[in-house]
């Protein structure tokens, strides 16, 4: 698997927000069917190279191809049509819609997305919570919801950002669970975590990001190896 | 017993049922222009100060149609609302859009701006004394208490139709989801693969349709001139601030209900009948600034 071309390749990648420079050439890649994640301190980077890679953030430049285009001067949708899911930070639960509608917002962009069947089967809460307000939920079934929409649409590399961010452990476990079902099903993961410890339970690979580059890179099972050198640039 | 009633509030029944009537009439155009401010300003956050020219060139609209083309009423009814839109789409994609990134302010201005360039252009051409256009439904039917003519029942009920689909088209269909959505969260939207800035563009071709139209279903009422729209459109304005801005429901009810509250106006205290809904604006400004249907931003 590791000599196949990558089906996320960014390099050089460089972002702003206004004035501000935020990215400072990022290069990492990601395989078909891996799990890879970016690690690192709070403001490095890691949520601005999500935007940067699904075309929200306001200038960039560099290089990101995905499975053989250049997105680097697409717009968003245009991105996403290519076969790109999108979990925001702030998970982007809309209050105007009920549970289903949330869940059913995001069109399909390619054949092979899960039916809503399936959708439920993974996320029983969400059949019976169908008619709630989307913002009604609590913060592990929002998580949930912002990760179950993208799932209907085919998409192929799913984006999630900080997916556990502020949850119960119990929740950490599911959503963890769920993570590695996708991956059995064939689906590429790019996760942003600052939880090393669920990073490692769920990854193949691991980026080291710090001032808008990436640092340090290793793969799941030399985790151990490296802990020290890692626990030093997380500061933990 | 309704005698007796009539007799206790001071009031004949035809004056308190034709005033309804009006005050229906006018609770019509009211609420079909809010309608369509509520649907720009919920998608584009832009406040459409054209909306009144728009409405003025919806009524122009069906009389240069009949009078040119000798194209009746029930053809300018489905025409003009397309014609105009369309000239909406291009005044969103020409100079709207490119002002999307700034304050509201600045489209505030833009649209005031060319309300007044459109209205001093049909003006120039058609004078300001107004130009008659026949009653598509001449007579009525004597009801018993009132007189009911047909064209301002027809009015009234398509008003009600046409605010009730939109409604529905943005509460409970799937497209209306997306706007709903993309009111709330555009850039997320468009991260999911949907083309926001070509909803933007035709939801403000719709909102500029549905002016059109209530300026098509004036022409055989008012007389048709170019401020019609300007007069019009600043109780408009008070309805939108009382409804609540960008409430679907919010518009079509505060419409309706302040024009009924006008006609009662008219028959129980009259000298306040055109000040009234400026009264109800202040005080709803003052109690919930967001409006009765509205929610803070």
């Amino acid at each position: 698997m590791a000599e196949t071309a990558p089906l996320l390749d960014a390099r050089d990648l460089n972002a702003w927000y206004g004035e501000s420079h935020v990215l400072h050439g990022m290069t990492f890649s990601v395989r078909k069917g891996e799990v890879v994640t970016l690690l690192g301190r709070n403001g490095v980077g890691k949520t601005t190279t999500m935007r940067a890679v699904m075309g929200i953030v306001q200038k960039r430049t560099g290089s990101v191809r995905f499975g053989g285009t250049e997105t680097i001067g697409l717009p968003s949708n245009l991105i996403a049509r290519l076969g790109i899911g999108y979990c925001p930070e702030e998970r982007g639960i809309f209050s105007s819609l009920n549970v289903t509608e949330n869940l059913l917002l995001p069109p399909a962009v390619k054949a092979g997305g899960m039916s809503l069947d399936e959708v439920h089967k993974l996320f029983p809460q969400l059949k019976e919570r169908a008619r709630s307000q989307g913002t009604k939920l609590s913060g592990g079934e929002q998580q949930m919801l912002a990760i179950a929409r993208i799932l209907r649409t085919g998409a192929e590399l799913l984006l999630l950002d900080e997916p556990t961010e502020g949850l119960a452990p119990v929740i950490v476990q599911q959503i963890g669970a769920v993570i590695r079902d996708l991956k059995k099903r064939g689906l590429t993961v790019l996760l942003v975590e600052q939880n090393l410890h669920f990073a490692a339970t769920v990854a193949d690979r691991h980026y080291v990001v710090e001032h808008g580059t990436v640092v340090d890179e290793f793969e799941n099972k030399d985790l151990a190896a490296n802990r020290e050198r890692l626990e030093a640039h997380l500061g933990v | 017993m309704y005698d007796f009633i009539f007799q206790f509030l001071g009031v004949s029944p035809q004056a308190l049922f034709g005033q309804l009537l009006i005050g229906l009439i006018n609770g019509a155009f009211y609420a079909l222009l809010s309608l369509g401010l509520a649907v720009i300003f919920g998608m584009l956050n832009v406040i459409n100060f054209t909306h009144g020219a728009q409405y003025m060139m919806g009524a122009f609209g069906a009389w240069m149609l009949l009078h040119y083309l000798g194209i009746p009423y029930w053809g300018a009814l489905i025409l003009v609302p397309v014609i105009i839109g369309a000239f909406g789409i291009l005044l969103e994609r020409l100079l709207l859009s490119r002002l999307y990134h700034l304050d509201h302010l600045y489209g505030l201005l833009l649209t005031f701006g060319l309300a007044l360039i459109l209205e001093g252009l049909f003006r120039k051409q058609y004078g300001s004394s107004g130009l008659p256009y026949n009653n598509p439904l001449p007579g009525g039917i004597h009801l018993g208490f009132m007189f009911l003519p047909w064209y301002r029942g027809w009015v009234v009920l398509i008003s009600i139709v046409v605010c009730l689909a939109t409604w529905f088209m943005i509460e409970k269909t799937k497209l209306g989801s997306y706007l709903r959505a993309a009111t709330e969260n555009p850039t997320l939207v468009r991260a999911f693969g949907i083309n926001v800035p070509r909803m933007m563009t035709l939801t403000y071709g719709f909102g500029v349709g549905l002016a059109a139209l209530a300026g098509v279903l004036a022409a055989p009422i008012y007389s048709v001139n170019p401020i019609m729209g300007s007069n019009l459109i600043i109780v408009v304005f008070a309805v939108v601030v009382i409804g609540g801005m960008g409430s679907i429901m919010g518009s079509i009810v505060t419409g309706f209900g302040l024009g009924v509250i006008e006609g009662l106006t008219k028959v129980f205290y009259p000298e306040a009948s055109n000040t009234v809904i400026f009264i109800i604006m202040a005080i709803v400004l003052l109690i919930r600034p967001a409006g009765l249907f509205g929610t803070p931003r």
